[in-house]
């Protein structure tokens, strides 16, 4: 019976072509290292859901985000678990992203025809940086702000549009209110949007070329 | 025979997918649903007795207006309320609290010895001495609390309970 619902489905989805067209491709003699590119999907998609659930108790203000987090941590069942991925997750993502750069570029898969694959990536890269950077915020402790201070001064440094830019990160002359909601937007909504955009270009082109062979004693 | 007893190689892999999915399941669904649903969960009793001060403090035959605040803790916010009413003290023994809260709309109603009614500003409504509705829109009468005297200490029960009766 379920041949039959599926069969049905798929004369009109056409699953089964999407999967031969864009998934039943051969893969190179590959290692350990070409599955870091999942990995990193897996994290993507892991802090996305993880970061879903602490919105319904984070609340970016700066009155109330450090005593959300605390009531997240020691008053909501589960809290500390949730919150414990999406810390580490943090991490990790931003470690294994990097990981996968490096061996893309120690397999000098960045050649033709895959220079758009490896530009596409490098974006990736910058955005996994910048949810790092907006999310340490979030909490908004004594360690988040002064972090967020210093890291925006480095911003105001750069010749000529330093203040400029300075005053565009905290949305004014101070890490304020208004550079927590601004932030908390940025990590949310914009990067996450971007990185999500761009992962479907990057899978796209990984999609369209297939993977990089790593040479064998012939080549 | 071999076909009763064994359990072929595919049939196994089928098991053990399917156990450990429902175990993987199990282990990231509850976390998740306890995680959304834990406010729900946490009952804030608040009952409790309010002292007054002593009894002897309350004068005999005309209503004395009181007033107490409670707090609540919801999430990491602490939230006081206040409430209000009034002691209407016939004797030692026949001592009546009224809430001030209109039945209305919730406004504070107000004792007004000219009129000899409680007086709610919003919707001009009266209420006699003892709570019943007299004039205006509200449905039934003012809510009142338990009282107790201990060592001579006047004590209500909060929160209010609504009285029979217009
Ligand atoms: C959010 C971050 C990223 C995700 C989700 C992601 C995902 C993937 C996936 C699933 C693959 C398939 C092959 C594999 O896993 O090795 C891949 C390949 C590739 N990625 Fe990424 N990637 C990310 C960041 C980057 C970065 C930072 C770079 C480099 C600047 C990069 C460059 C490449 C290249 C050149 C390939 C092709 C490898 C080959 O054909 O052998 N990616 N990526
Ligand atoms: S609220 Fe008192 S009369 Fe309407």
């Amino acid at each position: 019976m379920f041949k039959n619902i599926y069969a049905w489905l798929d004369e009109r989805l056409g699953f089964d072509d999407l999967y031969k067209g864009l998934l039943d491709r051969p893969e190179p003699h590959g290692n350990w290292w070409n599955t870091l590119g999942s990995a990193s999907l897996f994290l993507f998609v892991m802090q996305g859901v993880t970061g879903i659930f602490l919105t319904v108790y984070y609340t970016p203000s700066p009155d109330h985000a450090y005593d959300s987090i605390q009531y997240i941590m020691n008053g909501v069942a589960f809290g500390w678990l949730i919150r414990g991925i999406h810390h580490w997750g943090a991490s990790l993502m931003v470690l294994v992203v990097f990981i996968h750069m490096l061996r893309t570029f120690f397999s000098a898969s960045y050649k033709y025809p895959r220079e758009l694959t490896w530009i596409v990536g490098s974006l990736l890269f910058l955005l996994t940086l910048g949810m790092g950077f907006t999310g340490y915020l979030l909490p908004f402790n004594q360690r988040a702000y002064w972090a967020t201070v210093v890291a925006t001064n480095i911003g105001g440094v750069v010749p000529g549009a330093g203040p400029f830019i300075l005053r565009a990160l905290r949305g004014g002359t101070d890490v304020s209110a208004l550079t927590l909601s601004r932030f908390f937007s940025a990590h949310i909504w914009m990067l996450p949007a971007a990185l999500a955009a761009l992962i479907g270009v990057h899978l796209y082109l990984i999609m369209r070329h297939g993977e990089s062979a790593y040479p064998d004693a012939d080549d | 025979m071999a076909s009763s007893h064994r359990i072929s190689r595919r049939d196994f892999a089928k098991f053990v997918t399917a156990a450990l999915s429902t175990i993987m399941g199990a282990a990231m669904g509850i976390p998740v649903i306890a995680y959304l649903i834990d406010p729900a969960l946490k009952v804030q009793s608040s009952e409790a007795w309010i002292p007054l001060g002593p009894l002897d403090g309350f004068p005999e035959g005309t209503p004395k207006s009181f007033s107490f605040t409670r707090s609540n803790i919801n999430g990491w916010e602490k939230t006081v309320n206040s409430y209000g009413g009034f002691i209407v003290k016939k004797s030692d023994s026949d001592i009546l609290a009224l809430s001030n809260r209109c039945t209305h709309l919730s406004c504070s109603v107000n004792w007004s010895e000219e009129d000899n009614a409680y007086t709610c500003p919003c919707h001009e409504a009266y209420f006699d001495m003892d709570g019943g509705v007299l004039d205006g829109p509200p449905p039934h009468a003012l809510d009142h609390f338990e009282t107790k005297v201990e060592e001579g200490d006047l004590y209500i029960l909060f929160p209010a309970v609504p009285s029979h009766g217009g």
